[in-house]
Parts: structure tokens; sequence; C-alpha cells
């Protein structure tokens, strides 16, 4: 018999248990199988896009578009036979919404360590949600050099978009409410390569 | 974080470790950013910097403004000496005139030990203490911090030298406040009438001996000689000064073989400091001033980015 566990209305009995203070975990959305197969998926999408791999650089917005953009420029590279270079975006000093935020965010540094004028940049994000972070993220590029273009890869695109910016290569296309909170991790931060919903209480 | 529940940065003595581990993390991706070809981030715009210095300063004051520029917030600088200061304008005055023009940040250099605690009791504004006699100079202390573990990779255990004119030096009650809480074994060493008689309160060793002093150390401060403050025959001349303090590189070959070697600046070369030291490889006085832009932003970032 399937028991059942009600909290604000929310049937908690197929959560795996409460993850944070205020946040419930609702469902599994992507498993490592399903996650790396968007990657593979998307890094043919971006050489097909561009013709090829010429001039093509990936950086990835920190904290877990940093793993993600490490494992797409390694598909890429090694679809294509070649060294992708990857860079990592820290986007704390070009936040919108820092005042809006509870404690403040610490800090990180910015690891670029090529030139991106005139490069095709592919941009990587975890979560595409009120498009507030990618604004400040191509800010923050844009101060590092003129990029010929500027593309957008994510791994998940959740929607509720506050400023007009949409995805070039999306891994899945998630509708959610604004209660939900769509959470990846990521082996290299986190121990495990999943995406869960995860519900407000 | 360092600034949530505390308005001000007064000294080092207020600050726990992990407050300075923060604020010196802070300033590594700040010292990228001035490395850059554009050197601006977006961070404080709105936010207002005035810096008040009753006394003079080249660096300090300068990397204050340089600090608040590149994180895009305004600064403004109160020319002490001509300003209304010298029609008899009392200090709190000042302040409240400096604090109604909507300034966020007072930055102030006072010759009176514990004029930025009283700044700081009659404002809302945030006060930074940027020297106040001879009782703190905290930012100096955290840039030589940030020197000191940006070469040495931590400041765990060093054995650190300040050498010279301890009685009149912030830069040496701050860098000592500070280096203790890394457990370092601190020593000071100059002219007796120029070591306070109860400095080892601050649980540093005392020497008169140059040499004994540098025996086995990891980093050399040395302080710049107060010219400007020496009118009371604390010591023979400057030549003596110089032949008994100066640091030589034949002085420190008792040192540690990767010494590190410190000056606040400004520099009296010759005197304090032999210039073949200051220039060579194991000097960072150059690399102190940059590193210097890059901790004041960390702070003014800590202090005004966001909800702090």
């Amino acid at each position: 018999m399937r028991s059942t566990l009600f909290l604000h209305g929310v049937d908690l009995s197929y959560c795996k248990g409460v993850l944070r203070v205020g946040l419930i975990e609702k469902k599994k959305i992507m498993d490592e199988t399903a996650m790396r197969r968007a990657i593979t998926r998307i890094a043919h999408e971006v050489i097909e896009r561009n013709k090829g791999v010429k001039d093509l650089v990936v950086v990835g917005i920190r904290r877990r578009g940093g793993p993600l953009a490490e494992r797409l420029a390694a598909k890429i590279g090694e679809i294509e036979g070649v060294v992708i270079p990857v860079g990592l975006l820290d986007i704390t000093l070009y936040r919108d919404d820092l005042t809006a935020l509870g404690p403040q965010p610490l800090v990180h540094r910015t690891e670029v360590g090529f030139d991106i004028n005139g490069k095709k940049v592919v941009l990587v994000d975890d979560v595409l949600y009120t498009g507030r972070t990618v604004r400040a993220a191509m800010d923050a590029l844009t101060d590092l050099g003129r990029p010929r273009s500027i593309q957008l890869a994510v791994l998940v695109d959740r929607g509720h978009r506050e400023l007009p910016i949409k995805a070039d290569f999306v891994g899945k296309n998630v509708p959610t409410s604004s209660r939900e909170t769509v959470s990846v991790r990521v082996q290299e931060i986190d121990g495990i390569d999943e995406v869960v919903i995860e519900e407000k209480t | 974080m360092v600034f949530t529940h505390r308005k001000d940065l007064l000294g080092l003595a207020d600050l726990s470790r992990d407050d300075i581990d923060t604020i010196l993390d802070t300033a590594v991706p700040m010292k990228d950013v001035l490395t850059r070809d554009i050197k601006k981030v977006p961070t404080l715009r709105g936010k207002v910097i005035c810096t008040v210095f009753y006394e003079n300063s080249t660096r300090t004051r300068t990397s204050f403004e340089l600090a608040g520029k590149y994180l895009s917030a305004d600064t403004v600088n109160l020319a002490v000496s001509t300003s209304s200061v010298q029609k008899g304008e009392s200090l709190k005055d000042t302040i409240k005139t400096i604090e109604a023009m909507g300034t966020d940040v007072m930055i102030i250099r006072h010759s009176m030990s514990g004029t930025p605690h009283y700044v700081a009791r009659n404002t809302h504004m945030r006060v930074i203490n940027a020297g106040d006699g001879a009782h703190e100079h905290p930012t100096q202390a955290l840039l030589d911090m940030y020197s000191i573990r940006e070469k040495k990779g931590s400041l765990e255990g060093l054995k650190v030298a300040i050498v010279g004119d301890i009685e009149h030096s912030r830069v040496a009650r701050s860098n000592i406040i500070g280096l203790s809480k890394y457990g370092c074994e601190i020593r000071v060493v100059g002219p007796a009438t120029l070591l306070p008689a109860e400095i080892e309160a601050l649980g540093v060793k005392k020497y008169y001996d140059v040499e004994e002093a540098l025996d086995g150390v990891d980093v050399v401060n040395v302080l710049r000689l107060q010219l400007e403050r020496q009118k009371k025959g604390l010591f023979p001349s400057i030549s003596e000064y110089s032949q008994r303090f100066c640091i030589t590189h034949k002085r420190l070959s008792v040192a540690k073989k990767d010494v590190l070697v410190l000056h606040p600046g400004p520099m009296n070369r010759g005197v304090e400091i032999d210039s073949r030291v200051a220039e060579s490889a194991i000097s960072v006085v150059n690399e102190q001033v940059t590193n210097g832009v890059a901790v004041r932003m960390a702070l003014l970032y800590l202090m005004m980015g966001g909800a702090a």
C-alpha cells in the first residue's frame, strides 16, 4: 500500500527527502545518461551551426556552468579532433540584483586565459531562468574583449524570462512554476549528475 | 560577511581571522580586474566615497580613489588644506556636511589616534580608518598580509621582522595585530628609543640588534623613518641610524633564502632600506602598491556591494 504524506498540499510520498530548509525535491528530470546525451547533442549542434570549430571558444558561468563548459568543450574537441579553449566567468561584480540577494555573494576569479577578440564564444550555464545572469555574463565578457559573436548554451531552459534573451542551444525545456526551483547537480561539485525540480514549502 | 553586522573598518583588532581571510580572498579577483585592458566593473554604480585626509598621502588616498573608480563608485577628495577646516570648521560639522551630500563611505586619516572612531560614532556613513596617529592603519596591514600570502602561499606560522621606528608606527601596530591572528612569530627591532616599552604585551619579541632579529625570518617589513615626527632627538643622527639598521643584502644574508622584503612607502633610500634591496627580486615594494588597490576594492565591495 502506498503511503501518502502531504505538506502544504504537496504529495511527498515520492520525494527522496528534504534537501534544504524550505525546499522539497519533487521530480528528477534528468539523470547522468540524459545529461550526457544532451551535451553530446549540443556539441553536434554547435559544430553544425558554426560550420566547424574555427575561432570557437567555450566559456562557462560559475559555478555549475563551469563543469558543463568543460564537458561541452571536451565533446566538441573529441568530435572534431581538436582542443577547444575553455574559460570560466564569475559574474558577481556584474549582477543587477546584488541588493536583492540575501547574503552577499563571494567574488571568485574569472579565468579566461585566452584572447576573446574576434572569437565565437559559446557561453554555458546550467539553468536559463530570468535571463539576468546571462545579461551580466555578456557584460563581463565584453569587458574582456570584443568577441565576433556570443552564443548561449544551457542545460535547462525553465522559462519565466525577464529580459529579451533566448538560448541558442538547449538541453531540455522544462515548464516550471515560479514556486519551483530547478537544481542542476554535477559530479565535480555535487558528487552526482542529475537535474531535479524542487518546490518551496 | 565581514560588514553584515559591522558598519566600519577602524582597525584590525576588530576583525577575526575569518574576516581577514574573506577580505584577502575577495582581493584576488579584484587584482585580476586591475590587470585587464578595461579596468572597470559596474558593481558600485551610484555609491559615493569621500576621502578626508588631515595628513599627507600619495598612495593610500590615490589607492582608495582608484579602487572606488574601478568599481564604478563616484569618489571625491576633501582637500583639507584648502577646505573650510582652515576657516575653523569643526570635525563634527565637516562630517555632517559630507554626510549631507549623500556620501556612503568616508575614508579618514588623522594625526590623532581615535579620530576615525569618533567620526564613526557621529555618522550614518561607513567609515574606513586610513591611518590614525600611531594607532592603526588597517588597510596597509591588509595589503602587506595580501602581499605576503601571495608570495608565501600562506601566513600561517611565518617569522616576520618589523624593522625601524615602531614607536610612531601605526603600520607596525596593525601588522602585529593582523599577523598574530595567523600564529606568526613577530619580531620588532629598532633603536631602544623607538621601541615602545610595553610592545611585548602585543605578543612580539623585542630586539635591539638587527642581525639577531633577521636570523631565519621569512619576511622583513621595513618601516619608514618618519622624519617629520622625529623632533625629540630620539636617535643621534640619520647616518648613525642607517649604519645600525639600514636593510642591506649583507644584513639579509642571515634570513631565510627566500626572504621577502616589504616597505609601506615612501622610502628613504639609503636610510632604512638600501636601494639595491628595494630594487631586487626579493622586494615587493611596487607590488604592494598594486595589491593595495586590490585590497581596498575588496573592502569597498564587501561594505557596499549588495546587502552587505
